[in-house]
């Protein structure tokens, strides 16, 4: 089990590299901002230490500041590079003549 | 419900890799990116969906959870303002490194209770015998979250400008940075040889997460505002480690798979920073860059010439074609609006307009970009220095607007210069150069620009915002 999760996590390390080698200087905020996004996974545990009845109170306290701050990482990041990239899309049909 | 190796379990953890995959790949390009983002995000909630079939959930504390972090999350998404999106992006990056920092605190506490065989089971089947691996997991994950949370914070704090954005050094700074490591890693044996059921074992950890966060805060202070976007990438690679860790502590791929892309994606943009500086990583996180104790170069030979809006009016009339260079100056005057509108104002007059990004100007990876998108500057003129530099002796005017050290001409011309061989947007060359700049005071790097002595450069002091709609109404007078 332990092999295969260093296996999996060697091939998402590269991965990672061939997916973004290659962006264009105008996405990097967005995609900053979409990958911090993602890295609010670490939602899972926190659901499970939140919502899971093991280790007692203390453990349902750190779960539930846990589950806010996930939340606020993953609802903030994907609203926010959302609210990017509308901007640049707004930008794609060619209204050069408006003011 | 479902125990967590059940098949559905599984396929939506897998779902929820694929969807982080295509959407990452669909953010690589701008006519895809916003569904791409979008698909990320659907793939986030398969991976919630899946943690909440698990057996033994209960709800009431993490509905509490998800509305008050969503709320604060929504909220600050759509008032925060684009100016102030650097450490927006650094602040929700912090939290996400704050919650992976409790939750492996979270599991530490629950082995402690529990005790071990229980602990076990509860990771579920494929758990490993040992439990040093998993304690070595859990100090890991506590170490990088809590590093990435203070860090984030003292960045959010610094381009927020609550406090100084210049670089904060004080005496035997580096030595007290290695003694926080060295502290951290003796406790994080401790920690891991005596387990959490033994209180030095337990009380160890706690230790760990306050000097991480103090060496989280001590390691971002000594660094300056302008590389601030290498600071912001890499903490956002540390939050996508932190995730993959606390991956290992649970055993959960859906975890390692994401947290190991954006911790490679951090990486890739940390490291794109630093070669468009020319600098190493170390030398942004540790020399005090900035900080004005470097050497200064040489006086520079000739003589500053200043232009009023007027004659600049009249060089810009004649200009058949025309390069923005913006830069920090122009997001602290908010002057991207205008900027647009002496654009369209210069296009109508016949010019062709571009405007040239460096990509570490402002404060984050790609911060000119997003401010004149959000001013509605169509892509297609956001060019690169590769794509104007080897043309710049065919434009007719470069228009600097509050930027200094990405235009300075010692990067290529002076050995002795500390921005030797950082690669610039070489507006020197083109055949006139209007520099908008409310002084002569230098630059971050606190070195001497030779561009602004230049025969070729005309200066225009002034606020950016003020002398630009000046500018603007010149033309509109006409």
């Amino acid at each position: 089990m332990l092999g295969l999760l260093f296996f999996v996590f060697v091939l998402a390390v590269f991965l990672g590299f061939e997916l973004i080698s290659k962006v264009p200087s105008q996405l990097h905020t967005p995609l900053m901002s979409g990958s911090n996004a993602i890295s609010g996974i670490t939602i899972v545990g926190a659901l499970v230490a939140a919502g899971q009845p093991h280790g007692g109170t203390l453990v349902t306290v750190l779960g539930t500041i846990a589950v806010i701050a996930a939340m606020i990482n993953v609802v903030g990041g994907y609203l926010v590079t959302d609210r990017m990239l509308s901007m640049f899309r707004h930008t794609e049909k060619k209204d050069g003549s408006h003011v | 419900m479902f125990e967590s190796d059940h098949p559905l379990i599984t396929s939506l953890y897998i779902v929820a890799a694929v969807l982080f995959i295509i959407g990452l790949k669909m953010l690589n390009r701008a006519t895809t990116a916003r569904r791409g983002n979008l698909i990320s995000g659907v793939g986030m909630l398969a991976a919630i969906v899946a943690t909440c079939l698990l057996k033994g959930m209960t709800f009431g504390w993490i509905l509490f959870g998800a509305v008050v972090g969503s709320a604060i999350g929504a909220v600050a998404a759509y008032a925060v303002k684009m100016t102030a999106m650097p450490e927006m992006v650094g602040l929700f990056n912090g939290f996400g490194g704050l919650a992976s920092m409790l939750v492996a605190w979270a599991e530490f506490h629950k082995w402690r209770v529990e005790g071990w065989v229980k602990y076990h089971q509860l990771l579920g089947t494929g758990a490993p015998d040992s439990p040093l691996f998993t304690a070595v997991a859990t100090v890991f994950t506590a170490i990088v979250g809590a590093v990435t949370f203070s860090g984030s914070v003292v960045a959010f704090l610094k381009l927020g400008e609550w406090i100084t954005g210049k670089p904060i050094l004080f005496r035997g700074q580096r030595w007290v940075n290695a003694a926080l490591v060295g502290m951290i890693l003796v406790t994080a044996v401790l920690m891991v040889v005596r387990g959490p059921q033994d209180i030095t074992g337990y009380g160890a950890l706690v230790v760990v997460i306050v000097l991480s966060l103090l060496l989280g805060v001590t390691s971002v202070i000594p660094i300056g505002g302008a590389d601030m976007p290498v600071v912001i990438s890499l903490l956002n690679s540390y939050s996508g480690v932190a995730a993959a860790a606390a991956g290992f502590i649970l055993l959960n791929t859906g975890l390692i798979v994401a947290g190991s892309l954006v911790g490679a994606s951090g990486l890739i943009l940390t490291n794109i920073m630093c070669k468009a500086m020319n600098r190493s990583l170390a030398n942004v996180l540790f020399s005090g860059f900035g900080s004005g104790e470097g050497t200064t170069s040489a006086a520079v030979q000739g003589e500053v010439k200043p232009i009023s809006v007027e004659d600049a009016y009249y060089i810009l009339e004649a200009a058949r074609s025309v390069v923005f260079v913006p830069g920090y100056g122009m997001a602290v005057a908010q002057a991207q609006h205008v900027v647009r509108e002496l654009g369209q104002l210069l296009e109508k007059n016949g010019a062709e307009v571009r405007y040239c990004i460096h990509p570490v100007a402002g404060r984050m990876p790609g911060h000119m970009n997003v401010l004149l998108a959000e001013a509605n500057v169509p892509y297609e003129q956001l060019v690169e220095p590769g794509d104007v530099n080897p043309v710049m002796d065919t434009v007719d005017v470069a228009v600097v607007i509050g930027a200094n050290d990405v235009v300075n001409p010692a990067a290529r011309e002076d050995p002795s210069s500390p921005l030797w061989g950082m690669p610039i947007i070489e507006v020197d060359r083109a055949r006139t150069c209007i520099v908008l700049k409310r002084s002569m005071r230098a630059g971050f790097a606190g070195v001497e620009n030779p561009l602004f002595y230049k025969p070729n450069t005309r200066m225009l002091f002034g606020d950016a915002k003020a002398t630009v709609s000046a500018l603007v109404s010149e033309f509109k007078s006409e």
